[in-house]
Order: structure tokens, then sequence, then C-alpha cells
């Protein structure tokens, strides 16, 4: 008998709000959180804008100690501390130091780079022959498993505490493993989550490969434009998102609020074959995912009320839409609502399909479907594959029983979730 | 400098660190970093480097394997100092 899996608690620390309250509001009302980073402009970036969560230095000490801020200089840990933290209190659990360590509870949080500004601190150190100025901090803020590190210890958690990376995949992966791990009965609770961190260190990279806009320096908030004709690559963005999830007997047990439930998922590869590269994904692989998820969750395409895609607002977004039409097998007006939270928060990278999913688990508790914002202008691709009005550029609210929830990385990597409304 | 300002100074400097308060407040010369005020071995490493900053010397590595007390470093403190 395997474990039916519910989610029971959310955190997330996004552009355009930190904490579930700032950003449920910020969804529901379509606000961007991107703006323009003079930083960004100084160091010669085509691309100037991006999504900074901001986090003042009291909100830190809220959540860490006074020696775990000493020499701290990693944005995707402290991201990943906040989200994670808020989840698990939202789940009804209390932090405490000296709490009794709990066996049935593990951790999956990814990420794609630890603290890739601490690691510059290193290289520097190092280069100037200052090895041993590094301290202690640098190996806990740089390895990639720093963030599953810092919360294993202040969560207290005795069973699988780990890292995944798997690019803009990561945060879906790592839902669907902590999924995997409950429903098999290996744990109660999973807390499961990425985060990415605000560096230009990070992003250099995307911008060097001109897949990141340069065209709305002037205008941030209108940068990010997924689906749109006018889309001319992301905008970078970070922060972290964290669901707790738990087996439903576990949940039921401790009369605790049940947001959604985890039906079913998928994760594979396209290999790089079939028109997949490093960078672009094999479409067949892609459909794959999708149709596997479906069966994983016993569910037919047409019980599909929600769609939340990678929709990254490049040339691959009309792609993407072919996609999901293949797999779902309904085009037009029949085709489900469909939308992405790049337009108001950029790519957060590692941490978009985490954010991502709790802006999907969200949708489900309450309702509705969040506004695609910057998509006036609507490719004419995806017009062609289905009807406009599944693309909503105003909040709706929605009988949502079903979402369907996908994430695509670099290498070729693909992770669908299905979430159901509980009851 | 005497040894009741180095411990002084010292006592600012393991502060952060220290993980039983009990054993804090009652810091004295015979006080052991990890048994009596639970610091973190970890942690040794950045005492050391707050130490070097704090009285200007160096360190080297066979005194730092030394440096588990009050003690002790005051002791490799004086030693630098006068070297």
């Amino acid at each position: 008998m395997k474990n039916r899996v519910v989610i029971t608690g959310l955190g997330v620390v996004a552009p355009n709000g930190v904490g579930l309250s700032a950003f449920t509001n910020a969804l529901k009302s379509g606000i961007s959180g991107i703006t323009f980073h003079q930083h960004l402009k100084d160091k010669g970036f085509s691309c100037c804008i991006g999504g900074i969560p901001s986090i003042s230095e009291e909100k830190k000490s809220e959540y860490l100690t006074p020696l775990q801020l000493r020499g701290f200089n990693s944005t995707s840990i402290l991201y990943g501390c906040i989200a994670a933290i808020d989840a698990w209190k939202d789940a009804g659990f209390s932090v405490d130091e000296n709490s009794d360590l709990d066996y049935d509870s593990g951790l999956i949080f990814g990420t794609g780079t630890s603290g890739i500004e601490k690691f510059r601190e290193a290289i520097y150190k190092i280069d100037d022959q200052k090895v041993r100025r590094l301290g202690s901090t640098s190996v806990l803020q740089t390895m990639a498993s720093g963030i599953s590190a810092y919360l294993g210890g202040i969560l207290g958690f005795g069973n699988q505490v780990t890292t995944n990376s798997s690019a803009c995949s990561t945060g879906t992966e790592a839902l669907l493993l902590g999924f995997e791990r409950i429903k098999n009965g290996k744990a109660k609770r999973m807390l499961v989550g990425s985060s990415s961190d605000s560096s230009l260190y990070t992003w250099g990279g995307f911008d060097a490969m001109r897949v990141m806009s340069y065209k709305h320096n002037e205008s941030p908030e209108k940068g990010s434009r997924p689906m749109s004709e006018t889309a001319a690559g992301f905008v970078p963005g970070s922060g972290a998102g964290a669901l707790i999830l738990e087996s439903l007997e576990s949940a039921l047990e401790r009369k605790a609020t049940i947001y959604a439930e985890v039906l079913g998922g998928n994760i594979n590869s396209g290999g790089q074959r079939n028109g997949g590269t490093l960078t672009a994904p094999n479409a067949a692989a892609v459909q794959k995912c999708i149709t596997n998820a479906m069966l994983d969750a016993k569910i037919s395409s047409n019980e599909i009320d929600v769609i939340n895609g990678h929709l990254t607002a490049t040339s691959k977004d009309a792609f993407e839409i072919e996609n999901w039409t293949k797999a779902l097998q309904r085009k037009g007006v029949d085709f489900p609502y469909i939308n992405s939270l790049k337009s108001m928060v950029g790519h957060c990278l590692a941490a978009s399909g985490a954010i991502e999913s709790v802006a999907s688990v969200l949708q489900i508790k309450e309702q509705f479907v969040f506004p695609n914002i910057n998509c006036e202008d609507l490719n004419p691709e995806i017009s062609a594959l289905i009807s406009t009005d599944k693309i909503p550029t105003k909040m709706i609210q929605k009988d949502i029983h079903i979402l369907a929830k996908a994430s695509f990385g670099f290498g070729d990597v693909n992770a669908c979730v299905i979430f159901k409304k509980y009851n | 400098m005497t040894k009741k300002e180095i411990i002084s100074k010292l006592t600012t400097i393991v502060k952060p660190y220290i993980q039983n308060e009990e054993g804090f407040k009652n810091i004295s010369e015979n006080t052991d970093f990890i048994n009596d005020l639970e610091i973190n071995s970890a942690n040794l490493v950045d005492i050391v480097l707050d130490v070097e900053d704090e009285f200007n010397i160096e360190i080297d590595n066979d005194s730092m394997e030394k440096m588990l007390s009050v003690k002790a470093v005051v002791g490799i403190i004086q030693e630098k100092q006068s070297a």
C-alpha cells in the first residue's frame, strides 16, 4: 500500500514578495519584482535588470544566529533557510535547537551553486597566498549541499538530508524525489524546495550566452515577457521556495492544514538526442515526461484545469506550448488555462521550480489563476495553437481540481508534477 | 600587555562562538574552549584568525594546535609579542 502525499506547509522568498501573504498578494495583483541593477550595468552586462528579493538585516537575524551570520556570504543559503523555516512553521511545527532528533522527517533542497560570492572570496584569498584566512566558513557555504547542511541542523532532521541539482528543473525534481520517499514509506515528512543566489557571477554566463533580455533596461517591469511576441530572452531572478510534503495519514493525525495533494509526476531526460542538446529540449522526451506524469497520477489529460508552465520568455515558449498540446492532445479552446510566474519574478533558475510550485499550490488552495503580465501581444505562433483566452492577463477565479506544473533544464532534463485540490 | 588585558580581549573574541553561557560567565585562565565553553571545534580556526587580527601577530601551525584553552592562548600571545 503506497502512501498518499499532501502538502501541509509553504514558504517563499521571491523577488515580488517575501513570505506567503506578500507573495500571494503579488501573484493575484500581477506585481513585478523585476528592477534595474546598477551593479550589472557597471560590470558591462547587456541585461541590467533582474529579480532580487528584499531581505533586511533584521530579517536575517530572525532566521540565523549571530554566529551563523559571521562571515556569511551566500544569498542562496539565506533564501533557502528563510523559505524552509517559514514552511516548517507554516506546517505547524516549531524550530528549537534543542528539539529531539526527528527520524521521520528529512529534506531534499536543491540549488545550482551554493555560495558563488563566498567562493569568489576564497579564490581571492588563495591566490593571495592566504589560504589559512579562509577560516571555517568557506567549505560550508560553498559546498553544493551547504543549504541542506544548514537546514538539517536548524530543524534537527534524522531522515535523508540532501541537495539535488538539475539546472532549472531542480526545484520540481526535489519535490518529486521527496514525494517518492513518502509514497514508499521511507519518511513521514519531507521538506522539499530549492534556492538560487542573487549574484552577477551566477548570471554572467547567461548574459554571455545572449539568452537574457537586453531590451528592457529602461523598463524593467516590462522585461520578462513569456509567450509574448516581443519576448527577447529571460530576465534573471533569484530566491527560494519550500514545501512540506507529508503522508496523508500523518497530516490527518496532526489535523494539519492541507494545501493540496501531490498525485504523481515524472522526471526524465531527452538524452540530448533527437533535437535535444545541452541547452535545447528533445520534444519527444518533454511530451513523454508529461504523459508519464499523468499516468503516474492516474488522471486523463482532460482533467487538467490549469498548467503552470516553464515558459522562460525565450524563442522556446511556442515550442513548449506545442509540446503541451501534443502531450495532452488538447488545443484551441479545449486547452487548459496556462500561466508563467516568470512574467513577474523572472527566471529564478535553480529556484524556479520550487517558487513556481508554491505559486501553483496557492492557486489550488485559493482557487484562482494568476495573471500573465507582459503578454498583451501574444506570440502568433502560440495563438495558432491555443485559444488566447487560455492565457489570462488578469487574475481569474476558477475552480481548480487538477494543476500540472513542469520545469525543464539545461542538460535536456525534464520534471512534471500533478497537484490536486484536497477534499 | 598584561595577562588580564589579554584575557579581557580574548573574552570578547570568543563570545560569538560559545555555546555554554555558564562556562562563559566564569571564564578564567583555566577555561577549556571545547569542554567548558562548548565551542564547535571547527570554530577554533576562526578564533585563531580573530586573535591574529586583534593582537597583530601570526600564529604558526604548531602553536595553533595548542590553542585549546585560555591559558595556552595567553602563553602563545605573550610569546609572539615578546619575540
